[in-house]
C-alpha cells in the first residue's frame, strides 16, 4: 500500500588475480583503488571509483612463475592444431561477454561506448587472427635447409617458455586490445605467459582472465597480476625462471628509465628481450600487428636427419 | 574385570569407566619398577591438564624397582607399559602443530634455517632403478651440493639401499658424510627375521656407518609388541661391527600405517626402550608420510624419555618434506619443543631427495636477490 520504491543494490564485483587457473587475491591482502579514465574533454571532473583490484607484490609474481613454469610442458606439447582450437574458444568467450568488455574499456581509456565496442570488437578478431597462425607459424619460422649431402636438415621453431608481458599502458586501445595483441602471439606458439597488467587500467584484464579459466586454456598458461608495476616487472626481469621478456608497458610512469633498467636485469640471465616503442603513448594498437611479436618466443631447433635410401 | 589390559595399569580406565564398572585398584607389585612408576607419576603431572586420569596407582607406595629391561620382561608387561601411555589429546596436538607452522622466519633466520637444514639432510634414493652411477652422481651432489658456491654446507649423510653402500662409501672418502643405509627389507619389513639380519649384518660390512631399519607393522598392529621390541634388540645386535663399534640404528615406523596417533606414542617408545639411536617417520613409499603433527609427537616422546632416562633420541621425519617452507617449520617444531640440544645433524635429520634442492634456490634467492629456478640446479 505505500508508495515507497526501494532502489536495488548493485552487486559489486570483487576484482581478482588470475595465477595457475585459480582466482586468488594478493598474497599481501591488499587492494587499490582504481578510478575512471576521463578523457582530455571530460578532464575537470573529478575521478571516478570504479572498483578496488588486488595490489600484486613480488611473491604474487614469483607464484604466477612457479604457475607458468608447470604449465609450460603441457602447453608446449599440445598440437598446433588443438591450440587453435583452445585460442578460437577464447575468442567465443570473449564475444559472449561483449558488452561487459565494452563498458570495462570505455571506463578503463575514457572513451565513448561506440568507440569502446569497436575495440573489444577488434581485440576479438585479433584473438582469432592469432589463433589462426598457430598450425602456421611453423612455415615461416623453420623449414628444410638446402643441405650438400645425403639427409635432410629441418628447423623447426619451439616456444621459449615462460615469458614476463609489461602489459601495454598506454597508446590507444591499450587495455583491451594491447593487452589481447600481446598475451595471445606469446601463447599461440605454446609459451606460458605471466602478465603484469596495466597499472591504470587492469579491469580488462582480470576480467580477461575470467573469460581464459572458462576456455579450455589450461591453468596456469595465462597468469595476469595486476599491482604496481615498479614492483611486479623487476621480479620477472630478475627471475631466473623466466625465459623472455616482453617490455611494452615499461614506460615512463615508472621513470624515464624503466626499461632500460629491466633489459639490465634481463640480460643476467639471458633472457630474450621485446623492448617497447620509442613512444608508446602515440601507438595505435588498431594497426595491424605483423608477425613480429609471434616470432619474438621462439626458438629453432635443427636436426640433420638420415634420408633413407 | 569386565575391561581389558589396559585397565591394569591403573591409569587409563578411571577416566573411561562408568562409575557403576569401578572396581579397587590393587598395586601391582612385580610388573611395575619404581622407574615406571616415577614415569606414570611424571605423565600424570605433566598432562593432568589434558587427561584426567588416575594417579592412585602412580603414587602407589613400595614398589620393587629394577631396571629398564623389566619392562619388556613378557608380553603382557610390555603391553601394560605402552597402554599405559596417556592417550594423545589428536585435538591439540594438530592444532600445536598448525600453530608452530605460522612463524615467520625471514632474512639472517632464514639464511640460518637453511643452512641448519642443509647440513642435516639425509640425501636419499632408494629407487629400484638406482644404478652406480646415480649414487656416485648424489655422493657428489651431498659433497657439493652448489657447485657456484663453496660456502653451502654439505648434507648429513647418503641414504641408500644395501647393495650401494660400498660405492656410496667410496665416492664420500675424505668426507664426514655418512652412509645410511636401508635394510630389514625396506620398506616392507615382510621377510624372516634371519634374512632381516643378514640384510643389516651386510649393509654393516659393506661400511654402512648408519642403519635405517624397518619394524613390523603387521605384528605391532595385532598386538604382538614384543615381536617388534625383540627385533629392534636383534637387529641392533647385528650393527655391531667387529672391531667394537657400531652402526646407529634408526627405527622407521612407517606412521601413515599405525592409523592412531596413540600408536605413534607407543611405538615411540617401544622403540627407544629397544635402542634405538634415533627415530624415524617413515620409509616414503607409501602414500601418508612425515606429517608435523605425527613429528612433534616423536619429538615429545624423545623429550619424555630423556626426561625419564637420560638417554637421548634422535628423530627424523623423513617422506613429503619438499620445500625449504616445510623444513623451516620442523625446524621450528624442533626448536620449539626440545630446544638447541637437539638443533644439529647428530640429532635431527631429513629425510629428502627434492629438498634440498628447493632449500638450494632458496638460498641462492637469499644471496643474489633474485628468484632462482630449476635450470639453476641439478636434476635428480
Amino acid at each position: 500500500m505505500s508508495d515507497t520504491t526501494f532502489a536495488r543494490l548493485d552487486v559489486l564485483k570483487t576484482y581478482k588475480l588470475y595465477v595457475g587457473g585459480k582466482f586468488p587475491r594478493s598474497e599481501s591482502g591488499r587492494v587499490y583503488e582504481v578510478t575512471k579514465a576521463t578523457s582530455a574533454a571530460g578532464a575537470a571532473g573529478k575521478r571516478e571509483w570504479l572498483a578496488n583490484v588486488p595490489l600484486g607484490t613480488r611473491k604474487d609474481a614469483r607464484d604466477a612463475v612457479l604457475a607458468a613454469r608447470k604449465a609450460v610442458k603441457g602447453w608446449a606439447g599440445t598440437t598446433a592444431y588443438n591450440r587453435g582450437q583452445v585460442l578460437y574458444r577464447v575468442a567465443e568467450m570473449l564475444q559472449g561477454r561483449r558488452e561487459q568488455f565494452a563498458a570495462e574499456v570505455a571506463v578503463s581509456e575514457g572513451i565513448g561506448p561506440k568507440k569502446a565496442a569497436a575495440l573489444v570488437d577488434a581485440a576479438i578478431d585479433r584473438w582469432v587472427w592469432y589463433a589462426g597462425w598457430t598450425d602456421k607459424v611453423a612455415q615461416i619460422a623453420g623449414g628444410a635447409n638446402p643441405v650438400a649431402g645425403p639427409y635432410f636438415n629441418l628447423s623447426t621453431p619451439e616456444p621459449t617458455g615462460v615469458v614476463g608481458i609489461v602489459a601495454p599502458q598506454a597508446g590507444y586501445g591499450h587495455s583491451l586490445l594491447g593487452l589481447v595483441s600481446v598475451i595471445a602471439p606469446a601463447i599461440a606458439t605454446g609459451n606460458t605467459v605471466v602478465v603484469a597488467a596495466a597499472a591504470a587500467a587492469p579491469l580488462p584484464a582480470l576480467s580477461l582472465g575470467e573469460v581464459l579459466a572458462t576456455s579450455d586454456v589450461p591453468g596456469g598458461v595465462v597468469n595476469i597480476i595486476s599491482g604496481r608495476t615498479a614492483d611486479i616487472a623487476p621480479t620477472l626481469a630478475s627471475h631466473q625462471d623466466v625465459n623472455a621478456l616482453d617490455l611494452t608497458g615499461a614506460i615512463a610512469a615508472d621513470g624515464p628509465g624503466a626499461a632500460a633498467a629491466l633489459e639490465a636485469a634481463a640480460a643476467d640471465t639471458l633472457k630474450r628481450v621485446v623492448r617497447p616503442e620509442l613512444d608508446p603513448f602515440a601507438q595505435d594498437w588498431t594497426n595491424a600487428p605483423g608477425t613480429d611479436r609471434l616470432l619474438s618466443f621462439l626458438e629453432t631447433k635443427t636436426v640433420w636427419h638420415p634420408m633413407g635410401i | 574385570m569386565p575391561l581389558t589390559g589396559r585397565s591394569r595399569s591403573g591409569i587409563e580406565w578411571r577416566a573411561r569407566t562408568p562409575r557403576s564398572y569401578r572396581v579397587p585398584v590393587r598395586p601391582q607389585v612385580s610388573v611395575r619398577p619404581r622407574w615406571v612408576v616415577a614415569l606414570a607419576d611424571y605423565y600424570a603431572r605433566r598432562y593432568a591438564a589434558l587427561v584426567t586420569m588416575s594417579t592412585v596407582a602412580a603414587n602407589a607406595p613400595g614398589v620393587a624397582g629394577s631396571g629398564l629391561a623389566d619392562v619388556a620382561a613378557s608380553e603382557a608387561s610390555l603391553r601394560r607399559f605402552l597402554h599405559g601411555l596417556p592417550g594423545v589429546d589428536q585435538v591439540g596436538l594438530e592444532a600445536r602443530a598448525a600453530a608452530l607452522g605460522t612463524r615467520s622466519i625471514k632474512t639472517t633466520a632464514k639464511a640460518y634455517g637453511i643452512d641448519l637444514a642443509i647440513s642435516m639432510i639425509d640425501l636419499t634414493t632408494l629407487e629400484g632403478a638406482d644404478t652406480v652411477g646415480k649414487v656416485r652422481a648424489l655422493c657428489a651432489k651431498g659433497r657439493t651440493p652448489d657447485p657456484t658456491d663453496p660456502t653451502t654446507p654439505r648434507v648429513a649423510a647418503i641414504c641408500v639401499y644395501p647393495d650401494m653402500v660400498a660405492t656410496a662409501k667410496d665416492a664420500l672418502r675424505g668426507t664426514d658424510i655418512q652412509v645410511a643405509s636401508v635394510a630389514t627389507a625396506f620398506p616392507a619389513g615382510r621377510a624372516a627375521l634371519p634374512v632381516k639380519l643378514a640384510d643389516t649384518a651386510d649393509a654393516v660390512a659393506a661400511g654402512a656407518d648408519e642403519i635405517d631399519m624397518v619394524i613390523d607393522r603387521g605384528a605391532f598392529l595385532s598386538g604382538r609388541h614384543l615381536d617388534v621390541f625383540n627385533e629392534i634388540v636383534a637387529v641392533k645386535e647385528a650393527c655391531k661391527r667387529p672391531d667394537g663399534s657400531s652402526a646407529h640404528l634408526k627405527v622407521i615406523f612407517e606412521t601413515g600405517e599405525l592409523q592412531t596417533y596413540d600408536n605413534v606414542r607407543r611405538v615411540s617408545w617401544l622403540a627407544m626402550l629397544a635402542g634405538a639411536d634415533f627415530i624415524k617417520t617413515s620409509t616414503g613409499k607409501v602414500a601418508v608420510n612425515a606429517t608435523p603433527p605425527v613429528t612433534l609427537l616423536m619429538l615429545e616422546a624423545v623429550r619424555d624419555f630423556r626426561a625419564a632416562t637420560g638417554v637421548q633420541v634422535g628423530v627424523k621425519p623423513a617422506g613429503g618434506i619438499r620445500t625449504t617452507k616445510d623444513a623451516l617449520k620442523y625446524l621450528v617444531m624442533v626448536n620449539e619443543t626440545l630446544g638447541d640440544d637437539w638443533l644439529t645433524p647428530h640429532w635431527f635429520r631429513f629425510g629428502a631427495s627434492s629438498l634440498l634442492n628447493d632449500l638450494l634456490m632458496q638460498r641462492q634467492k637469499l644471496a643474489t636477490g633474485r628468484y632462482s629456478g630449476p635450470d639453476y640446479v641439478t636434476v635428480d
